[in-house]
């Protein structure tokens, strides 16, 4: 193998360079500007979590697990996963193979950047080397992988539901443009390596195809052309990358380390945000997943959207969907690259400036009567009385000792203020209730509503006061054996509540109280992927007849089950589903009432 | 003068020609169900923060339709969402107090 042209340069890989300088450079002074909006805290936390052994091993797992080889698209969508990954792994093998070649032939060259890229073009073989013949092997071995995957994508785009989605998000026009650059990128280097394939040798795919070639083709004048074009689709393809979708290649790297740093979300439009925001590859995974596209509405308003807008940077929309959205977290589940939708919308909202501010810090603590339990049922189960009830008949039948703290009212959680985007008046709330709290004395604060508890859970601090849910407590005095549970011989269907599944990764506790207590089926969608009722507070802007859609579809999803009644353990949810449903919903206190004595 | 124990009270008459409607209106285009309010009060009922301030959304309104200031009554709102709810007319008034809490200034 060696240098075909001395000089080791040739004015088409300019288009090259210039994309590739023009990328390198954007990131770069990316990277430094999200650096700086980081608060000052966080940015240690992050530059510490780098130079952490474990963290930064998890870092160069989560990488090639995620950005390479879509470990969790494979999971949803073997066909999908192929896909992603034959394209991500193949592109990155045939690169890193390309610095191989150059590392093992032409090691002087190794300084010249495009090297690498355009190996076949520089080098001519002059005998038959084991090891050349290996790595042109390797290297068109991984350029039919990427073809392959390149010929799925294009199917994908004529029927995505051959890949389990039934619609994808509409492209704008710059992503159009990226994504017929990629798509030529490597059909036309299969076609500039072929053409000098029988100078600078090829294998099983680029020999025969350059045989062929050569039987009509009378001269080499082609090839310098082709070399062109497979040099500036990748010129365009780099020059667009910035302001398309293909911003998530960069972006997810540096998303993965901020992820697995413990960064949280502060500000909508910076720092980790805005990371997310890149990271979004368009795939409209979440359209399909969004409880609000139902009857195909609202599609504009997925995260995807949300991403998109944040980008072009249109504010009437942004705060369009902000508002609008539940917060059920589903879009959060279901995606790849783990952009937080809900919690930069909850951002989003809190930038808005408000004239009246509420101020909670007057209002006279109520009295609490000492008590090991404490019960809170909050603001929700007043509109459905009979949970509170129940939970505290409950708990009388096992034998404990427990206070009602809101029997007659009491103040809100806090969350609904915090989901409005209004932290400081939500944390006033907060700060009141942790009063009473730790007043009472108690070690135990039971929750009946999964949103109160979700809040509990991550906005309060109680020391020495342990948070949970009622479906964990039951479940935990039944194991006890302090509560004795009787079979009915009705078949419930558990709806997942968001707060409490996706929210707080409760599933398992309320389902197995209800097989003890009556048998249990489950619907198409359940667990992470459960349809959101509809009546979530965490939607400002939704109206009544919106919703109604909404709920409706959630109990479609819940009848596929076949069971007789539906069960759940949100006082939300009940109220919600109750309106239009045909067979009863119950919460599951309730159902544990009636089936122990 | 003599304290007798009563007082003549300023008179409460509304004249509605000459209330500042503006917050009201601004509403009107904001959040047009506000218009179709039957002021029967089960968001009154409801509300978890009514102990505390004597909030009352169906007071709100009816104060609003008079060019009133609702700021007081406001301040203790927990933004709960039990009034959205439990509403017949299906006003979100929810977001509608979102809205009233940003016009004024």
């Amino acid at each position: 193998m060696i240098d075909r042209i001395p000089s080791g340069f040739n004015p088409f890989v300019i288009p090259f360079l210039v994309g590739m300088g023009f990328v390198l450079l954007y990131c770069a002074f990316g990277v430094v500007r999200i650096l700086f909006q980081l608060s000052r805290e966080d940015r240690r936390k992050f530059f510490i979590s780098l130079v952490n052994p474990k963290t930064a091993l998890k870092n160069i797992r989560d990488i090639f697990c995620d950005c390479l080889f879509h470990v969790k698209l494979w999971k949803r969508n073997p066909l999908l996963g192929y896909m992603h990954s034959s394209i991500a792994f193949g592109w990155f093998m045939l690169i890193l193979l390309g610095h191989i070649e150059v590392i093992l032939f032409v090691p002087t060259r190794i300084n010249l950047f495009y090297y690498p890229i355009f190996f076949n073009f520089f080098v001519a073989e002059t005998d038959q080397t084991l090891r050349g013949a290996l790595l042109f092997f390797l290297m068109d071995f991984f350029l039919l992988v990427v073809l392959s995957g390149i010929v799925l994508a294009i199917i994908k785009r004529v029927r995505s539901r051959l890949f389990g989605m039934r619609r994808t998000a509409k492209p704008s026009v710059i992503n159009l443009i990226g994504l017929y650059a990629l798509w030529s990128i490597f059909p036309l280097r299969l076609l500039a390596e072929t053409f000098t394939a029988h100078i600078s040798g090829g294998s099983f795919l680029t020999g025969p195809a350059n045989w062929i070639f050569r039987q009509f083709l009378g001269n080499d004048l082609h090839y310098l052309p082709t070399w062109w074009a497979y040099s500036i689709v990748l010129g365009i393809f780099m020059c667009v990358l910035p302001f398309s979708r293909y911003m998530h290649i960069p972006a997810e790297m540096l998303l993965i380390p901020m992820r697995n740093a413990g960064l949280k979300i502060r500000n909508a439009r910076k720092g980790l945000a805005k990371v997310q925001v890149y990271s979004c590859p368009n795939c409209g995974v979440c359209i399909d997943a969004c409880p609000m596209s139902a009857g195909k509405e609202n599609i504009k308003d997925c995260t995807v959207y949300l991403t998109r807008q944040i980008r072009r940077g249109n504010e009437k929309r942004i705060a369009e969907i902000s508002d609008k959205c539940l917060l059920c977290g589903k879009c959060e589940a279901v995606c790849q690259v783990g952009v937080q939708g809900p919690e930069i919308r909850i951002q989003q909202r809190a930038i808005r400036e408000y004239s009246i501010n509420q101020d909670y810090s007057d209002i006279a603590a109520l009295p609490v009567r000492e008590a090991k339990v404490l019960y809170f049922s909050g603001c929700m189960s007043k509109l459905v009385p009979s949970i509170g009830r129940s939970v505290e008949s409950v708990l009388r039948k096992a034998g404990v000792d427990v206070e009602w703290m809101d029997r007659d009212g009491g103040l809100c959680c806090g969350r609904p203020m915090l989901t409005a985007g209004r932290t400081d008046e939500a944390m006033s709330m907060v700060h009141k209730n942790e009063e009473m709290i730790l007043a009472s004395g108690a070690d135990t604060l039971v929750v009946s509503c999964p949103i109160c508890y979700r809040m509990f859970k991550e906005s309060y601090n109680l020391p020495g006061v342990r948070v949970v849910h009622y479906s964990v407590y039951f479940d935990e005095l039944v194991k006890a054996g302090r509560l004795h549970l009787t079979k009915s011989d009705l078949c419930y269907v558990y709806h997942d509540p968001c707060e409490l599944g996706r929210g707080c990764g409760i599933y398992e506790e309320p389902r197995r109280l209800v097989g003890q207590a009556a048998a249990i089926a489950e619907s198409d969608k359940c667990r992470a992927e459960s349809v959101c009722c509809g009546g979530s507070l965490g939607s400002l802007s939704l109206s009544f007849r919106q919703r109604e859609k909404i709920t409706k579809a959630s109990l479609e999803n819940l009848y596929t089950s076949k069971a007789d009644a539906i069960a759940t353990a949100c006082p939300l949810c009940q109220a919600t589903l109750s309106r239009y449903s045909d067979r009863p919903v119950r919460d599951i206190a309730e159902i544990i009432d009636r089936q122990t004595n | 003068m003599a304290d007798f124990g009563f007082k003549l009270s300023k008179s409460s008459t509304l004249d509605l020609d000459k209330v500042d409607l503006k917050v009201y209106n601004l509403l009107c285009k904001t959040d047009p169900d506000i218009k179709t309010c039957m002021a029967c009060g089960s968001c009154s009922a409801t509300c978890t923060a009514a102990p505390f301030s004597g909030m009352s959304m169906r007071k709100v309104i009816l104060a609003l339709q008079r060019g009133q200031d609702v700021r007081p009554m406001l301040g203790k709102c927990m933004l709960c969402g039990k009034c959205t709810m439990v509403c017949p007319r299906a006003i979100n008034t929810r977001h509608l107090i979102l809205s009233i809490c940003k016009c004024y200034d």
